[in-house]
């Protein structure tokens, strides 16, 4: 027999951290990281699913997060903007080159909806193969989808491709 | 030798956090804090008949719910009217929670308090309010009608009549060549930051204290507000502005009902409440602005030479004025933009309507002015026939005419007196920018590719950097670091970074070893706040006066200690020195360290200050009139704004099946002085631009007869992606300000500005009809081309014979 | 903007997501991709007692292309469709369509089959169902049927399912012979809901001309509607018909809304435009497909 809940456990990997929270089924995954999980880097800028600031990888991919409830994510691996850094093995992270790239290219100025893109972006180019150069097509698909207010796009453009680059530098 | 970092593009400090998730905004705030939502009126004009709140009072989880009656003392009277004017005759402002009459769809009535939002909004949802509806004002038509009116004691909706005039207008029409008399329209448009606002308050019962953190642009402010309206002394409330997901002015208003009622909660209650505002709750309940008419009447000689200028702009101002009339005041004021205008008379009637509250917009007023004086000029070049970059060149302010006085009073009461500028300047730069030459070929080229091609451009002067002060404090501390704070806010433009920046070069210390702090009053306590491009010039310049003091005692200390003369000595990464004599030298920190005459020592540095290390017995260990610590606080007051200029040109292809109108170029030429930090300017202008091609194309504010805002999500209040922003190219002039000792302007609102103008022009420039109201959409672009009565400009006729 | 108080059960089977949707009655709904539902939750413009989530029914996830056309399972991603190049193959105006819906997040997660059971006239996969005649399967506990696309819209978000009902899949008819097929659509910005979209299919006969014309469009009128343009172009050659004719006439045969983002008006006049560019282009594609 199904189970009917108005609460659920939900068990998942966040950041390659295994974690559990109790929560109401009702609630969304975005509100889940930030109350339940202390994630707070995922930020809600619309909660309909428009803005893209709270978007988050689900098994590699991203989703809005504002737009799955949180019992739907049983069992999945979730990557916030918390875990793109790479732990260096010294005490230390080393950031992930799109991180580097908004900071090098401007990128972000209020840094609300920053982390929207850059989850969107690093997983975008960690799906396609480093060694080729990256176009402009594949750069505005991957900033396409998230709203910025503060910065015009120009820089997260510049960011992309600057990222991208380091990638392919990194590749050879 | 000294540290150089003044005017080149440092990479942002701000950014370590903000790209590892470690920022801390509002919401990010006090977890497990009680939240607060609210019930907000369905009706844009209403009286309350009655408030049943028992459905709601077995939801679990609710904690508290405050009405009207709830509210005592200074609570329960009206909002403050922030900034009043003698010419704002008639100033309404709302009540924390509606008392009895509600004034536009999204003012607050009931609050509701629970253990979590979710709690919060079912609590809200069951509250049953009772209203008897009564006729609603929308829109400036309707408002000048006042066929009804918004507040019963205010039968004409005029809130404000403003008026400003530099000579005899009429006669000077009477006398000119030529005029022209136009109306036009703008619509609403709002900032809509990614991250509304938001307030957390906790009291602390033991000591009586408030500490609240908001999603302000003045904090400093806000605390005033707090204190006054809860009763409470002001040392006894600190309030804090944390990361700020941007404000673009919706955030300088203040105080919010919400920035005083979670605070009252939280005093209640005794327990820490927050309230995040959601994105629907924004675009009803926060504001609005840019929604103007007007009416232009325009004298000009045969050469395109300005005679007179008669304006009329009537200025939708919402349900209440709590902003005064800064924004009509700076569209009256900032109209006359780069140009000579030898006799000016204009008067805005700023209107009430029951609607959202209109307050500042980042150019708050400008891109309306900017729209009124740009198409004129576009105008006089259609009627005489020639071309619209020479009708510009020809009205210009000349390099030698500054200070250039146009004899107006500005937002800050002060006269409207132009410091520095070059012009003509900008204006060459920007043709040679977009290639305002080969228009003509462009247009021939795209027409052969089934395209109509338009250019268009638009020049403005902004005021920037107005008073009444900040203050700036900077103390080197005798581990080295140096700990600077100004009072006003940060929302991304990365002040942490550039006031460092001013800072370190002032002080000659590496930047890494200082660290800033804004908008917390536990820091500073007195500030005004962040809006009208203002933070570089004010507290840019009162953190470098501040460490220029600093800079001054240190040497002053350093002088005994090495014997030597203060005006011998210089300080360069963090070591004060001799000129010219190697080794003759102090580090900053030991100079911090002795500048506090010690009882007690803690460490070895700080060994050197104490009573039996030091000899000087001749003199008090602190002499008279000065003070321990190497530490200075300082302020700058300018005597008036400093003015900003620049100049847009953008190049639209239409499709003239569609009508979708493709902006394939954008140029920006832009002078805001020395330049702190040229990586954060053109930032600030890409932003700025977005928001412009936002404004211009997109973005608007569709309220309904019935005061509905109909398109109140991203869904449908199309704030451009990626997609719609055209690629920028921007060149640089740079004019200093001769008014403040780094001869900055302010840089942050410019990009917006000319925006609706410049595209404006560039689609009439395409299609050949006149375009008179702005935002345009293909819907509304094909409505206007096949519209007989629609105006043909002059140009188009001519260069197409009578077949456009 | 929080979702209202719901139950909430995650079914391992078509079976038992009916039965739970027997025992709940009228309150409980079904959740998928859930891209369009939970924003009307956020809003509380819908407030549903139980959300039956079929996400954990094994099976629905597949993509079965075939000769006869395009199975799509309830649970395929619209970004899964995209890349099913299978799929494309037998019924190019899937991905071409796919292309268009919103943004990459969104197809991550939202549903082919979802967004056909929400019924939004603006959707791209509820008029390429239509245009192709397609069907869904539709699960109820009396057993499985297949409900035609016509029978399925009832009007603007509405279908006429009623009781407890999974959609398990859609069937798309593969593009028939001598065929081809074009999808364009008009957005205030990229990955919004059309302003206005066409989808079409120009069949052409042995001696390449225009046997068959039809369109459907998005945005136009509360449910997707098939227009057949074909007399407009009837028996033409190829490579000489006048499409803006059939455009024209598409002009004439549909009765858009005036909604905030662009008049009736503006709507009929692309959906000529669309009509003639996408004819042309499908023409093209046919005409390549057709021996000569």
């Amino acid at each position: 027999m199904t189970s009917i809940d108005t609460e659920r456990t939900v068990s998942l990997t966040v950041n390659g951290v295994p974690r559990e929270a109790r929560v109401p089924v009702r609630r969304v995954l975005a509100d889940a990281l930030r109350d339940d999980l202390g994630l707070t880097g995922t930020h809600v800028g619309c909660a309909h699913g428009v803005c893209g600031s709270c978007t988050v990888l689900v098994d590699g991919e991203p989703v809005r997060s504002c737009l799955v409830l949180a019992v739907q994510v049983q069992g999945a691996a979730v990557t916030t903007v918390e875990g793109l850094a790479r732990d260096d093995h010294r005490g230390g992270q080393v950031l992930h080159p799109v991180q580097e790239a908004f900071r090098e290219c401007h990128a972000l100025q209020c840094g609300f909806c920053t982390p929207g893109f850059l989850v969107t972006i690093a997983a975008g180019l960690e799906a396609r193969d480093a060694a080729e150069e990256i176009t402009e097509e594949e750069v505005d698909e991957l900033v396409g989808g998230n709203l910025c207010r503060c910065t015009g796009y120009t820089n997260i453009k510049k960011a992309v491709r600057h990222a991208a680059a380091t990638m392919r530098e990194d590749a050879r | 030798m000294t540290t150089k970092l003044f005017g080149e593009p440092v990479r942002r400090r701000e950014d370590a956090r903000l790209i590892t998730g470690r920022g801390r905004y509002l919401d990010d705030i006090g977890a497990g804090a009680l939240a607060a939502a609210f019930v907000r009126s369905p009706h844009a004009h209403a009286r309350i008949t009655d408030i049943d709140v028992e459905a709601a009072l077995d939801v679990e989880g609710l904690v508290a719910i405050y009405t009207y009656e709830d509210l005592t003392g200074p609570m329960a009277e009206p909002l403050p009217v922030l900034i009043p004017h003698p010419q704002l005759h008639a100033p309404r402002t709302g009540y924390p929670l509606a008392d009895g009459v509600v004034h536009h769809v999204g003012e607050p009535v009931v609050m509701v308090v629970a253990t979590d939002r979710y709690v919060a909004e079912d609590a809200a949802e069951r509250i049953v309010v009772g209203y008897e509806e009564l006729p609603v004002v929308v829109g400036i038509d309707t408002a000048r009608a006042a066929e009804h009116a918004v507040h019963p004691d205010v039968p004409d909706n005029v809130a404000a009549r403003h008026h400003q005039e530099t000579g005899d207008v009429e006669p000077a029409l009477a006398a000119s060549p030529h005029t022209l008399t136009f109306t036009q329209t703008i619509e609403r448009s709002a900032c809509t930051p990614l991250e509304g606002k938001g307030v957390h308050a906790r009291w602390d019962p033991d000591d009586g204290s408030l500490r609240v953190y908001s999603s302000t642009q003045a904090s400093t402010s806000v605390r005033a507000a707090i204190a006054a309206k809860l009763e409470l002394s002001l040392d006894r409330v600190e309030v804090i502005a944390p990361d700020v997901g941007g404000g673009f002015g919706v955030k300088i208003v203040h105080p919010w009902p919400e920035e005083l009622l979670v605070p009252m909660a939280a005093m209640r209650l005794g327990r820490e409440v927050k309230w995040a505002e959601d994105r629907r709750e924004h675009f009803v309940s926060s504001a609005h602005e840019r929604g103007q008419r007007q009416e232009v009447t325009v004298g000009f000689d045969d050469d395109g030479r300005l005679t007179a200028l008669d304006v009329h702009v009537w200025h939708d101002n919402g349900a209440y004025t709590p902003y005064g009339i800064i924004v009509p005041i700076i569209t009256a004021t900032q109209l006359v933009g780069p140009y000579v205008v030898p006799v000016y008379r204009v008067v805005v009637e700023s209107l009430y309507t029951n609607t959202v509250i209109v307050t500042p917009y980042r150019g708050a007023g400008r891109p309306q002015a900017c729209f009124a004086m740009e198409r004129t000029m576009d105008r006089i070049a259609d009627a005489l026939g020639l071309d619209r970059a020479e009708v510009r060149r020809r009205n210009l302010i000349t390099p030698d005419q500054f200070p250039y006085d146009h004899h107006l009073t500005f937002q800050d009461g002060r006269p409207v007196v132009y410091d520095s500028g070059d012009y003509p300047g900008l204006l060459e730069k920007l043709t040679a920018l977009v290639g305002w030459e080969s228009v003509e070929e462009r247009r021939a080229e795209a027409a052969g590719r089934g395209k109509l091609l338009g250019a268009g451009m638009a020049l403005y002067v902004e005021g920037t950097g107005p008073g009444p002060y900040e203050g700036g404090h900077v103390q080197v501390l005798g581990s080295g670091k140096v700990l600077v704070s100004t009072g006003l806010t940060s929302q991304g433009q990365g002040h942490e970074t550039v006031f460092a920046q001013i800072v370190a070069s002032e002080l000659g210390v590496p930047m890494e070893d200082v660290e800033v702090h804004t908008g917390d009053t536990r820091r500073f306590g007195y500030a005004v706040g962040t809006f009208a491009s203002r933070a570089a010039v004010m507290s840019g310049n009162a953190v470098a006066l501040a460490a220029r003091g600093v800079r001054e005692k240190a040497l002053r200390i350093a002088a005994d200690v090495l014997e030597a003369d203060p005006s011998d000595l210089e300080i360069d990464e963090g070591l004060v020195q001799v000129r010219g004599t190697p080794g003759a030298s102090i580090p900053l920190r030991t100079v911090a360290v002795l500048s506090n005459p010690l009882r007690y020592a803690f460490d070895e540095a700080a060994k050197q200050a104490t009573q039996f290390a030091t000899h000087d017995d001749t003199k008090p260990p602190v002499a008279p009139g000065d003070a321990p610590g190497l530490e200075h606080r300082d302020y700058y007051s300018p005597l008036r704004s400093t003015f900003a200029s620049g100049a847009h040109a953008a190049v639209v292809e239409i499709d003239p099946q569609t009508w979708e109108i493709d902006v394939v170029q954008y140029a920006v030429v832009h002078d805001c002085g020395n330049v702190v930090n040229p990586m954060i300017v053109e930032g600030q202008v890409h932003g700025g631009v977005a928001q412009g091609v936002g404004g211009a194309l997109y973005e608007r504010m569709a309220y309904d007869a019935d005061g509905q805002l109909q398109n109140a999500s991203f869904m449908d209040f199309l704030v451009p992606y990626a997609s719609e922003v055209p690629d920028v190219v921007i060149d640089h002039q740079q004019t200093p300000s001769p008014l403040n000792p780094l001869g900055i302007k302010g840089a942050g609102e410019a990009g917006v500005i000319p925006g609706s103008a410049a595209l404006a022009s560039a689609i009439e420039d395409a299609v050949g009809r006149r375009v008179a109201a702005m935002p345009i959409s293909p819907s509304e672009l094909y409505d206007l081309v096949r519209d007989d009565t629609a105006e043909r400009t002059a140009a188009s006729t001519r260069r197409t014979g009578a077949t456009a | 903007m929080k979702p209202p108080p719901f139950r909430y059960a995650d079914p391992g089977s078509v079976d038992e997501a009916l039965d739970v949707l027997a025992a709940e009655g009228d309150g409980a709904k079904v959740l998928a991709g859930g891209q369009s539902l939970l924003p009307l939750l956020a809003m509380r413009l819908a407030a549903p007692a139980t959300l039956v989530d079929v996400n954990r029914v094994p099976g629905l996830d597949r993509v079965e292309a075939s000769a006869g056309g395009v199975r799509v399972g309830a649970l395929v991603r619209h970004a899964g469709l995209l890349r099913d190049t299978a799929a494309a193959e037998v019924q190019p105006l899937l991905a071409r369509a796919t292309a268009d819906v919103a943004h990459p997040a969104i197809r991550n997660r939202g549903t082919t089959v979802g967004s056909i059971a929400h019924a939004d006239p603006s959707g791209e996969l509820t008029a390429v169902l239509a245009l192709t005649g397609g069907s869904v399967t539709v699960a109820r506990p009396s057993g499985r049927a297949e409900v035609g696309w016509r029978d399925l819209f009832v009007g603007p978000l509405e279908t006429s399912l009623s009781g407890p009902a999974v959609v398990v899949d859609a069937f798309f008819p593969a593009l028939a012979e001598r065929s081809g097929t074009a999808f364009a659509e008009i957005a205030r910005r990229k990955g919004d809901y059309a302003v206005c979209g066409a989808a079409v299919v120009v069949t052409l006969d042995e001696d390449r001309r225009v046997a068959a014309v039809r369109a459907a469009y998005l945005s136009v009128g509360p449910v997707p509607e098939v227009h057949d343009l074909t007399e407009a172009v009837a028996g033409k050659p190829v490579d000489s018909a006048d499409w803006a004719a059939a455009g024209a006439l598409a002009r004439t045969l549909v009765d858009p809304d005036t909604d905030l983002h662009a008049t009736a008006d503006y709507r009929r006049l692309l959906v000529g435009v669309l009509t003639e560019r996408t004819l042309a282009e499908a023409a093209a594609e046919a005409a390549g497909r057709t021996a000569a």
